[in-house]
């Protein structure tokens, strides 16, 4: 099983490093969407619920992108057949797949974060304030990866790919939005970070573990045939 | 024709058994009723039209689908519920080539043994043979079909497998590259093996066993040596 | 399969539950203090919203049914019980709109936990129809679509706690608690109607389920008489189907 998540995520990561095609989409897009939020709202910065608000949708929306793409290359150059082939357990593609995603969303908000503070936040950010916002991040970001994994694993074999990915992830995803938003407002705000936020760190570790557990049980009836 | 009683007395054990496979795709029939053994070490050859189901079993046999009815033996192993053992001891070459066109030919292989657990030697054994040593650190996309072809051999036979499944293998290969080739996916290798061929001749000459599908169907299925080319011309009118 | 039998006495079974409790909510049940007469559209939403999401909980529970033994008539049953709650549905949303607008004066208000929640679950299982139609292969089709109701099933619960807990105040509500602040008169009249919707549910189920394993049994004996070849070929769809040849 190690053997063969390291194998995968080895493969997927020289893949993205020799022919990049997600991170840079992903980035690109979100720093897009901030000047989009710019001129859609009126407003020259956010703070509070209104940044909170802006981060959580322009990065749900990057994901999309990263969702859509993610079993591409393995669906037209059939090497989900090559994997499948291999004596190894499936649920290998699965953790390959999420930690993948889960590192390309990092990439992202290394560079959406900063763009974020620069562009639009208000209030400054101090060190205790973005050591929760990694926290929080880190948490959606694993929830993402594994919804996101099993959405792409759905929607790469259907012929309205791109259109389902979105219609199917959103709704799946709200409980994750209304906990991330609710979790950073405290942090955007001028007066800085009241208490850890940790009903919505709860919220989150629990979408992440029920999740997580959905996956590892549906994810082999996704990739046969 | 109507198919002839099975003829052959099997002697040594059968690495492939059918009886009655049947595989539909929604409500077209893609096999129907296929029976027979394949000794360990021999070869059938399938014939027949294209959509005639001859993919259709190579995929069965690679445990990559599953049928609907009848029962399916490789290496003694029932599919698809023993799947995981018969993983790993075939080896299948298919239309696609199952290899990433933005990798090299040699981080292609390394994956695929990394996934099958052999010694990251046997790839370099491997390109050596299939003569793409020289271009090993190319991406695949810049090789021509049949240097992608080779590619795909040295990756169906990487794990050594007991059962090698070939669909139309040398269609994309010059006769320099099907040479190239031979040792590894021939008769000489010793191993099992299904292949599927459009050419009548050429098939037979390899085949130790012919099977010709007509619409899912079996129309033929006899000793090579007992069919001559005019019969499975017939499967393609 | 025989999905008939026993429908006409569930049918009447329905209408005579449905007809009780139109009756008990506007004859006997009390007019609700605040509200007036625009309340009594509660007898007919909340009950209405439970038994969708029981309906899609059923659906989750034939999926994982289905999964398990690749019977494609678990994959029906799933369908036909999350298309059914998917109309059911819709007019959950249209009550509650109504309702809101009675009370609050807004047709519709975000502050309400359970409609909200409602509405998201709603939004994710429209896609279902889409997801199943945009496949082709029956079989594939049949799974993927199961793997999409378990996931739908499980996300129901997790969604409706994390919209409840996203509520800063919650409003002053009649059915916060199902009998807590109900008068008895007012539980009777619920409970009646809450019935009599099930039944009309598993009147429809079943209804839907006769008329496609008919239509099933049909074609397979067309196949038969004619042939398997000259049977028509079904062509795109989302509905779930059987092999005619077994």
């Amino acid at each position: 099983m190690r053997r063969a998540v390291g194998a995968l995520l080895r493969k997927e990561l020289r893949l993205e490093l020799r022919a990049p095609q997600s991170v840079p989409a992903m980035a690109l897009f979100s720093v897009t969407t901030l000047v989009l939020f710019h001129f859609a709202l009126q407003r020259g910065e956010v703070d509070g619920d209104l940044a909170a608000g802006v981060l959580c949708v322009t990065l749900l929306f990057a994901a999309m992108l990263g969702v859509s793409r993610l079993f591409v290359a393995d669906r037209e150059e059939g090497g989900l057949d090559g994997f499948l082939l291999a004596p190894v357990d499936r649920t290998a593609l699965l953790v390959a797949k999420a930690v993948a995603l889960g590192a390309f969303l990092v990439a992202v908000e290394c560079v959406l974060v900063p763009a974020f503070v620069f562009l639009l936040l208000g209030p400054a950010l101090d060190a205790a304030a973005f050591a929760r916002l990694a926290l929080v991040l880190l948490l959606v970001d694993a929830g993402v990866a594994v919804v996101g994994t099993l959405v792409g694993a759905i929607a790469v074999q259907t012929r309205a790919r791109d259109l389902l990915v979105p219609l199917l992830a959103l709704p799946l995803l709200m409980p994750v939005v209304i906990a991330l938003a609710k979790a950073t407002t405290p942090l955007f705000l001028a007066a800085g970070a009241g208490s850890l936020p940790v009903r919505w760190l709860g919220i989150l570790a629990l979408y992440d573990l029920v999740f997580g557990l959905l996956a590892y049980g549906l994810f082999d009836f996704l990739v046969e045939d | 024709m109507p198919p002839r009683p099975w003829p052959v007395t099997v002697a040594a054990p059968a690495a492939i058994e059918l009886e009655g496979l049947t595989r539909r795709y929604g409500e077209r029939v893609a096999l129907a009723g296929v029976t027979l053994a394949l000794p360990a070490g021999a070869t059938l050859v399938v014939f027949g039209p294209n959509g005639a189901g001859k993919s259709t079993l190579l995929r069965i046999l690679a445990t990559l689908l599953r049928q609907h009815a009848g029962t399916a033996r490789v290496l003694g192993h029932a599919l698809p519920d023993e799947g995981w053992a018969v993983r790993g001891q075939v080896g299948l070459l298919g239309h696609e080539p199952l290899v990433y066109r933005d990798l090299t030919a040699r981080e292609n292989l390394r994956f695929h043994a990394r996934l099958h657990g052999v010694d990251l030697e046997r790839v370099e054994e491997l390109l050596d043979r299939v003569g793409l040593a020289r271009r090993a650190d190319d991406k695949v996309h810049t090789y021509s079909r049949g240097m992608v072809q080779r590619l795909a051999v040295a990756r169906a036979v990487l794990h050594d497998p007991a059962v090698l499944l070939l669909d139309e293998p040398r269609a994309s290969l010059d006769p320099a590259g099907a040479e190239l080739v031979e040792p590894l996916i021939g008769a000489a290798g010793g191993r099992t093996r299904v292949i599927t061929s459009h050419d009548p001749a050429g098939g037979l000459a390899e085949a130790d066993i012919a099977l010709g599908l007509r619409a899912g169907r079996p129309a033929l299925l006899a000793p090579a040596g007992e069919v001559d080319s005019a019969e499975i011309g017939a499967l393609y009118r | 399969m025989l999905y008939g039998k026993r429908l006409r006495g569930l049918s009447i079974a329905a209408f005579v539950t449905l007809t009780a409790g139109i009756a008990l909510a506007f004859f006997y049940a009390p007019m609700d203090a605040d509200q007036g007469f625009m309340q009594k559209i509660f007898y007919v939403h909340v009950p209405l919203a439970m038994v969708a999401l029981g309906g899609f909980v059923f659906g989750g529970a034939m999926a994982i049914q289905h999964l398990r033994t690749r019977d494609p008539r678990y994959d029906l049953r799933s369908y036909v019980a999350i298309h059914l709650s998917l109309i059911l549905g819709a007019g959950v949303l249209i009550t509650g709109s109504i309702w809101a607008r009675a009370s609050w004066g807004h047709w519709w208000v975000w502050d309400e936990p359970t409609l909200v929640s409602f509405l998201i679950v709603f939004l994710l299982y429209a896609t279902y129809q889409p997801l199943r139609f945009s496949i082709d292969d029956p079989e594939k089709q049949a799974r993927y679509a199961s793997v999409f109701a378990i996931t739908a099933g499980a996300f129901v619960p997790l969604n409706f706690l994390a919209v409840r807990l996203a509520q800063a105040y919650t409003h002053p509500r009649v059915f916060a608690t199902a009998n807590g602040g109900l008068p008895a008169r007012m539980q009777v009249a619920f409970y009646v109607m809450l019935v009599g919707m099930a039944l009309l549910y598993a009147t429809l189920w079943k209804y839907e389920m006769a008329s496609k394993s008919t239509s099933w049994q049909l074609r397979r004996l067309r196949a038969k008489l004619a042939g398997e070849e000259s049977a028509a070929p079904r062509g795109r769809s989302a509905a779930p189907s059987l092999p005619t040849t077994t």
